[in-house]
């Protein structure tokens, strides 16, 4: 039975409050104003007392405005004949195909009993030397890319799913900005790979509350595919700006704030969404890799800082490359025991190296005399960022890996590289450079 | 009579519930919600109104929805059967819940902790007429390779006559065992299982001791810089992606311990399915069986219910105190008591008290505090000595040490084990820094030799940062060797590949005679013509090193390398100054800097 009420009693930023029976917590309803419809989500229960958040805002709600509870929580549609569609951040389509209104599924369910995970096991190839030697991403892997404003982040993002083998494609766009829409979608159609992806996307122009179920509407359809036995990508950005609808709900709602005015449960929120990422046994997989921009360039803000805490590792975007320092692939291990066998010596040999180049740098800018080793880590040091770092390389792992110790074969005597002597004595090239 | 009462609020995991009678503190109660029951507990109660954390997913809950209150504590149930199991921080076992729900955690379904259906093959210690009292031996079974002591249960204060035991023979935990008697006459019958409240320290022994014993962890920079002992404490704060649980999973692997229950708490369910897949097949050196026979995993990931989240590290404290009170020595690896101490500002929140620093509730000290004060080594009744060593790592917010967790936790650990985001970044691993770290304990080491070994690191780090200034050029090549010798004893020593089969652990033995030829190689005074020989010397010295590290000890090739090493060291040495950290006149202050002017005087 739906219960219909005509007088709300409180409107404040997006959360108005109704005095109402037999009400469920999670519940939504749905409000009719002067300026349309709008959904709204059931988030706190006080005796008769029920507060709700409104998807399209509190702006231009009046007093009389008619709340049609539906008795049920949120619910989205979930069929094949999702793929190739796209959709708002309620669900509702944004191209010009039908609503879909069969099969409706919960969104935000239970997570997965972690007796039933598996360790992953596959390397996801991309082609970037970047990620694929220093970095690895695995199947089922959560990963944020960590940037800011400005850096090709998207690009980005669309590069490392036009080029990973994944079954399908599920794009979820936190307040994206329209042209950044039509270039997903765009590079989508023009991959060929639009027929094999779903698209949810939110834009900036879009209510923002609206913008806190994309994750959970991307992730639950996701989660659907994948017990069918798809490997699935799930591509989220900007998750900042979910994090900041997130806030404005808080503040609103009167919570205490914990850490620049984001509430205490910031990392338990997020940790729900990232956690969705999983390798079933038996059946498909959700890998999910999603942008967080961070404010201020500041690693330590709370949204960047809780999404580190979570995540399994993160590439770090700044000046249009992937950062050597603070990029991580938390699961490269599980992989690249078996890819060859001086991968993982390299991984780390190049990276200390390229350490001591950055230290040198500094010394240099102070004005220091430049001693012999200091001459060979400069060298280093630009092959390393011309040859591996370099966004536009895109080679296969094993030639990065060739190229790694021809690098440090132009630039070094092997000892000085620190690896052990059983690997130089396989990998190292033979013909000496000066 | 049950008390009931109805929800009149719900908030997040927060619900209010109207209730007739009395309603205890901490007391665990049942919300009805059609056919399941979902388990919460009371942490306020005013008037007739109280406050509960609900350990579930609070979706669908309404106004009216009736709850039934237990009149039990959250409590623990003990008994043969723990060890190799993993469960949730409501100790609800995860593989037979994912054999009845599938993949997903179903809400409101609570299966027992102990297998109810095995029988154990009991042997009497104890005869009719004697008097024990809560913690003494009735008698024993064997569970994997541990003999796991049957005790009068804890929570029987009296003091008892044994009326009858049970014969030598096959019995399950809900067979009765024993039957006592109290000074008043009152019989009580006893079984090998029973509950504890979680949140009650266990105190059933005669004696509290003071740790003394080192833990050997095979981490060479814990046992010989930072060591760790039986029954004390350490924490591990570090930024994201320090190594904190990777450090953890190694000690988990490798310390000298007999019983390890892992609180992965609030964080990765990957981390936690890798060691509870992996562990099953690794033999531990130790008994030959495999890791997981003495292991116990307390798994509260982060997406799982917040509330359950608060009470997994007091369920797996409480299972090692069990343990404990056997004679054994545990290990609790908390990973990460900063997601506890955030479990906890998120229910205070609720209950709108007032926050201190980061919105932390103002009791956040007290609690950090009396969980770690629940390791300890203590002397059993029977005069057993059992230990639980407590480990917990933090992850502070924007990594900065300065936050409430990390000063709270430092105040009453007995090691800290610092993780640096620099020492990472440039993969030294593990990341705990080497001058900031400190421990209070005795390690496998002589004090002495530890004080010059980090002089040295002291030593070595003055000459980097007054190089960062004057630069290369204007450093002297005998405080250029004092900062390669600092590089060269971090890189060889302090840093350990985890995932090299040899060098991941160094047993004690090794650890002892490896450290004694690199303070040959750190006391020495070294014929350098300039600071690229120098370089280049220390170079090879850390190959060679690198690779020794990596072999088997007690090959021909171990030797081979050793004298190698030895022969490359006599070839530039002058002269050894062992009798600088030998001489006991020596106050120890500035020892590595008197190496530096004794090199002075010879050139
Ligand atoms: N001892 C080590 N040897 C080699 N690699 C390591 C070591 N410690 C950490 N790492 C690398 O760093 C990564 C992150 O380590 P870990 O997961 O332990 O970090 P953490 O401090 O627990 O982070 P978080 O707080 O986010 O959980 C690992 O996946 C691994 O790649
Ligand atoms: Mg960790």
């Amino acid at each position: 039975m739906r219960k219909i009420y005509n007088t709300i009693s409180e409107i404040s930023g997006n959360v108005i409050s109704v005095y109402a029976e037999g009400i469920k917590y999670g519940e939504m309803a749905e409000i009719t104003s002067a300026h349309g419809k709008s959904l709204a989500e059931v988030i706190r229960l006080e005796r008769d007392k029920v507060s709700l958040q409104v998807f399209a805002g509190g702006r231009g709600i009046s007093t009389g405005d008619e709340v049609r509870f539906s008795s049920s929580p949120m619910k989205v549609s979930f069929s094949d004949d999702l793929m190739g569609r796209i959709f708002d951040g309620k669900g509702y389509p944004r191209d010009n195909g039908p609503r879909l209104s069969e099969n409706l599924i919960e969104i935000g369910g239970p997570s997965v009993n972690p007796a039933k995970r598996i360790i992953p096991r596959n390397m996801i190839r991309t082609g970037i030397p970047m990620i694929d030697l220093f970095n690895t991403l695995v199947e089922s892997q959560k990963l944020p890319i960590f940037s800011i404003s400005g850096e090709p982040y998207n690009e980005l993002l669309a590069r490392i799913a036009m080029q990973a083998e994944v079954d399908l494609i599920i794009l979820g766009g936190c307040g994206l900005k329209y042209d950044d829409y039509l270039f997903f979608k765009d590079t989508l159609e023009a991959g060929g790979s639009l027929s094999r992806s779903i698209l949810f996307v939110h834009t900036a122009a879009d209510p923002v509350v609206e913008c806190l179920m994309v994750p959970d509407i991307s992730l639950a359809v996701a989660e659907k595919f994948a017990l069918k036995g798809k490997r699935i990508l799930v591509l989220i950005t900007d998750m900042t700006n979910f994090s900041d609808a997130m806030k404005e709900i808080a503040i609103t709602m009167e919570q205490v704030p914990s850490n620049r005015g984001y509430p205490g449960d910031l990392y338990s929120q997020l940790a729900a969404r990232y956690e969705k990422a999983v390798d079933f046994e038996g059946a498909g997989s959700i890998t999910i890799l999603a942008v967080t921009t961070m404010p201020g360039d500041d690693v330590t803000h709370p949204i960047p800082d809780n999404t580190g805490y979570i995540t399994e590792g993160q590439f770090y975007l700044r000046h249009g490359r992937i950062e050597p320092f603070g990029s991580l692939s938390r699961l490269k291990q599980l992989v690249n025991a078996k890819t060859r066998d001086d991968h993982r010596a390299l991984m780390d040999g190049m990276i200390k190296i390229y350490a001591s180049y950055k230290e040198t740098l500094e010394k240099r800018s102070m004005g220091f005399k430049m001693s012999a080793w200091d001459e060979k880590l400069l060298h280093y040091g630009v092959l390393f960022e011309d040859e591996l770092m370099n966004l536009s390389v895109n080679i296969p792992l094993e030639k990065a890996l060739d190229k790694g110790w021809e690098i440090l074969a132009e630039c070094f005597t092997p000892e000085e590289t620190g690896f052990r002597t059983e690997l130089l004595n396989r990998f190292w090239p033979k013909k000496e450079a000066s | 009579m049950t008390v009931k009462g109805k929800v009149v609020g719900v908030y997040g995991n927060m619900i209010s519930v109207e209730f007739d009678g009395n309603v205890q503190m901490n007391e665990v109660a049942y919300l009805v919600l059609g056919d399941k029951k979902l388990k919460s507990e009371v942490i306020r109660i005013r008037g007739k109104q109280a406050e509960m954390q609900i350990f579930e997913i609070s979706k669908g809950i309404g106004i009216g929805n009736p709850v039934e209150f237990s009149a039990g504590l959250l409590s623990s149930t003990v008994g043969p059967g723990l060890l190799g199991q993993i469960y949730d921080g409501l100790q609800n076992p995860l593989p037979q819940l994912a054999e009845q729900c599938g993949f997903f955690l179903e809400r409101g379904v609570y299966l027992d902790p102990l297998p109810g259906d095995k029988k154990w093959v009991f042997t009497p210690h104890a005869q009719p007429g004697d008097r024990l009292t809560r913690g003494e031996v009735l008698g024993s079974v064997p569970e994997g390779i541990f003999t796991h002591k049957i005790m009068v249960p804890f929570n029987l204060y009296a003091s008892y006559t044994v009326k009858k035991i049970a014969p030598t023979g096959n019995y399950t935990i809900h067979d009765i065992i024993a039957e006592l008697e109290d000074q008043q006459g009152n019989a009580v019958s006893v079984t090998m299982s029973f509950n504890w409240p979680v949140k009650r320290a266990v105190d059933a022994y005669a004696e509290r001791l003071k740790p003394v014993d080192p833990l050997v962890t095979q981490i060479r920079i814990i046992d010989t810089l930072f060591p760790v002992c039986r029954g004390g404490t350490y924490c591990i704060p570090g930024p994201f992606g320090s190594g904190k649980t990777v450090l953890q999973q190694l000690i988990s692997r490798y310390a000298d311990i007999d019983i390890v229950i892992i609180a992965a708490c609030g964080e990765r369910a990957g981390e936690v399915v890798e060691t509870l897949r992996e562990f099953p097949g690794l033999p531990d050196p130790r008994t030959g069986r495999t890791l997981m026979e003495r292991t116990i995993i307390i798994c509260n990931t982060s997406s799982m219910p917040v509330a359950a989240r608060e009470a997994s590290v007091y369920t797996a404290v409480t299972l090692g105190e069990y343990y404990r009170q056997m004679g054994l020595n545990v290990l609790l690896l908390a990973d990460s008591t900063s997601r506890w101490a955030q479990a906890m500002r998120e229910m205070s929140g609720r209950l709108e008290e007032i926050p201190g620093e980061e919105a932390f509730p103002a009791y956040l000290e007290s609690v950090i505090a009396a969980f770690y004060e629940r390791s300890g080594i203590v002397r059993n009744k029977d005069g057993s000595i059992g230990s639980i060593t407590i480990g917990g790592t933090i992850s502070p917010a924007g990594g900065n040490f300065e936050e409430p967790v990390t000063q709270a936790t430092l105040k009453v650990v007995g090691a800290f084990h610092g993780l640096s985001r620099e020492r990472s970044d440039a993969r030294r691993y593990p990341a705990i820094h080497p001058l900031e770290s400190w421990s209070k304990y005795n390690g496998i080491v002589d004090r002495k030799k530890v004080k010059f070994a980090r002089d040295v690191l002291f030593r070595s780090d003055e000459v980097a940062q007054m190089m960062k200034v004057v630069g290369e050029e204007g450093t002297s090549l005998d405080d250029f060797i004092a900062y390669l010798k600092g590089e060269f004893f971090d890189a060889v020593f302090l840093q350990q590949n985890a995932f090299d089969p040899v060098d991941a652990s160094t047993p004690r033995e090794r650890q002892h005679y490896v450290f004694e030829k690199l303070l040959q190689i750190l006391v020495a005074v070294l014929e350098m013509s300039d600071k690229d020989d120098a370089r280049s010397f220390f170079n090879q010295m850390r190959q060679k090193f690198l690779d020794w590290n990596g072999t088997e000890m007690n090959t021909d090739e171990f030797r081979s390398i050793e004298t190698e090493l030895m022969n490359m060291l006599r070839s530039r040495e002058v002269e050894k100054l062992e009798r600088i950290y030998n001489s006991q006149e020596q106050s120890g202050e500035g020892d590595a800097k008197n190496i530096q002017h004794h090199q002075r005087d010879i050139r």
